[in-house]
């Protein structure tokens, strides 16, 4: 099992949502988060946020995934998320100790689907 | 002669009509999804500073100088010739100047209703544009027509105390226009957009209620009995509005929601106010509990139906709403309450209901053409429309580089 954790462009949250449906990845916690890598400098008329420290807003998903989801899931998350500039994000994948279903108790593999 | 109370009551209520945008503002901005609240304030607020010098230079003029044809005519530029003696045709116990500023705050909420429709996808230039030339060519002439002297549909007799035709209809008929031309939203089919600050929405209302009173009372241009019959009959019309939105939740969708009640109310606003002067207390009641079915079904019924894009329901609140209000001022209308207005179809005169209808038709008629005609001119030199990009980050940060919210400090 799997932790796959993306850091995207807000404005591609809804295009990131879209591939992954397309490749039956349904479970995702999405949240908003500040932060910046090298795009901190980048002029870009959007990026308002430069005028209150560097911090710019991104998006950070969480998707828990069996090995067999893995490669599909990261390609969907490339697919929706990137443009070429800089900004576009990361993917962070970690191994997955544990994962139980609450409702059932349920462990493992069959926990995460 | 001058009347120190009829002008004290004039001045407040265009201060009240003037706090309706802001008000307005709020009421739309809290509908809007977060990234696009700044972009709302900001389209309302614009709205109040460049409305307000086109009407001093030429709108009033263009709108109510004198003159039988399609426009006042430029006799009043610049106000020259607009003082402080009244002018009787209009209000002959306030200053003219008193009558002028209370109609520019008509003039600056009209387009300000439009918003509404092409919310969270218009580029603010084209939106500039588009609202200066939609104020001078469909606003200034319709208010001729209608409240000017010489004013065709206002020398047919066409009834319309506070602005039903004017301001409603009118705003509601070019709103379902820009909805159409301009398409939808992206990303509406899987990701309908829930309102981002309901308390805003609300807020908004409740300064619309309060605003509104000096819209419809303060249209009878005296601080009379005929004012204190608007201003009652607008509250009146209010609550039974909201009331009624809120039954036809619980019946059909098993909970009323507070949405829908401050919905209901500006229904209740909007229908009432061609009928303020005009009509009594239980014709209110009859107005304000109807307008809430009619808007309701165009609102949640046929707008998802026929799958065009209004996206604050401008054309299914205030052009509805508004053109039920007309038509029901030829229905409800009775001397008892106005002698110099006119008695309606329960009142023994059918043929006012018929001068209300083709007052209307005009109206929708006229608005359609001229409204399509400006926003293609619009977008053929300058571009309605953000692009996709643009759209999906939000107007807020995209067309104004402000956010109105932070994440963190």
């Amino acid at each position: 099992m799997k932790l796959i954790i993306a850091i995207i462009q807000p404005y591609k949250l809804e295009e990131v949502k879209e591939e992954l449906y397309k490749v039956e990845v349904n479970l995702i916690t999405v949240s908003e988060v500040l932060g910046h890598g090298r795009q901190k400098g980048v002029t870009e008329v959007y990026r308002g946020a430069k005028e209150t420290g560097n911090l710019l807003r991104k998006i950070r998903l969480e998707i828990a995934v069996n090995e067999n989801f893995v490669e599909q899931t990261i390609k969907a998350i490339i697919k929706g998320a990137k443009t070429g500039e800089t900004g576009d994000g990361k993917i962070f994948v970690l191994d997955l100790k544990e994962c139980v279903r609450i409702r059932t108790e349920e462990r493992g593999c069959a926990a995460i689907g | 002669m001058i009347n120190a109370g009829d002008t004290a009551w004039v001045l407040m209520s265009s201060a009240l009509v003037l706090l309706m945008t802001p008000g307005l503002a709020f009421f739309y901005g809290g509908m809007v999804r977060k990234k696009n609240m700044l972009s709302v304030l900001m389209q309302c607020f614009i709205i109040m500073c460049v409305l307000s010098i086109q009407w001093v230079l030429f709108g009033y003029s263009l709108a109510f100088a004198p003159a039988k044809g399609f426009w006042g005519g430029l006799s009043w530029l610049g106000l020259r010739g607009v003082g402080f003696e009244p002018y009787a045709d209009y209000a002959a116990t306030i200053p003219h100047q008193a009558f002028m500023i209370f109609q520019a705050m008509f003039a600056i909420i009209t387009p300000a209703l439009i918003i509404g429709a092409f919310a969270e996808r218009m580029k603010f230039s084209a939106f500039l544009v588009f609202t200066l030339l939609w104020a001078t060519f469909v606003y200034d002439p319709l208010a001729h027509w209608v409240w000017g002297t010489g004013g065709f549909l206002k020398n047919m007799g066409a009834l319309d105390f506070a602005g039903g035709t004017v301001v409603h209809i009118n705003a509601g008929i070019a709103a379902l226009v820009t909805a159409l031309v301009i398409g939808k939203r992206k990303n509406l089919d899987s990701n309908i957009p829930a309102p981002h600050n309901l308390p805003f929405v609300v807020l908004g209302v409740g300064l619309l209620w309060f605003g509104w009173f000096g819209f419809n009372a303060g249209s009878a241009l005296a601080a009379n009995g005929l004012a204190v019959n608007a201003f009652v009959v607008t509250n009146t019309s209010a609550a039974a509005a909201g009331l009624s939105w809120a039954v036809i939740e619980w019946l059909r969708n098993g909970k009323p929601t507070l949405f829908g009640v401050a919905s209901g109310t500006v229904a209740g606003l909007v229908a009432i106010t061609p009928a303020a002067g005009f009509v009594s207390v239980i014709p209110a009641i009859i107005i304000g509990l109807l307008v809430s079915v009619f808007c309701f079904t165009a609102v949640s019924i046929i707008k998802p139906k026929l799958g065009y894009d209004d996206s604050l329901d401008a054309f299914g609140v205030h052009c509805v709403g508004g053109i039920w209000g007309a038509l029901a001022t030829g229905l409800f209308a009775s001397k008892v309450v106005n002698s110099s207005g006119a008695d309606g179809l329960f009142f023994g005169n059918p043929k006012q209901f018929l001068i209300q209808l083709i007052a209307v038709l005009i109206t929708i008629i006229y608005t359609f053409v001229v409204t399509f005609i400006i926003y293609k001119l619009v977008d053929l030199f300058i571009g309605v429309r953000v692009t996709e990009k643009e759209e999906l980050m939000g107007l807020d940060l995209t067309q104004h580089r402000e956010r109105a919210y932070t994440v963190l400090e």
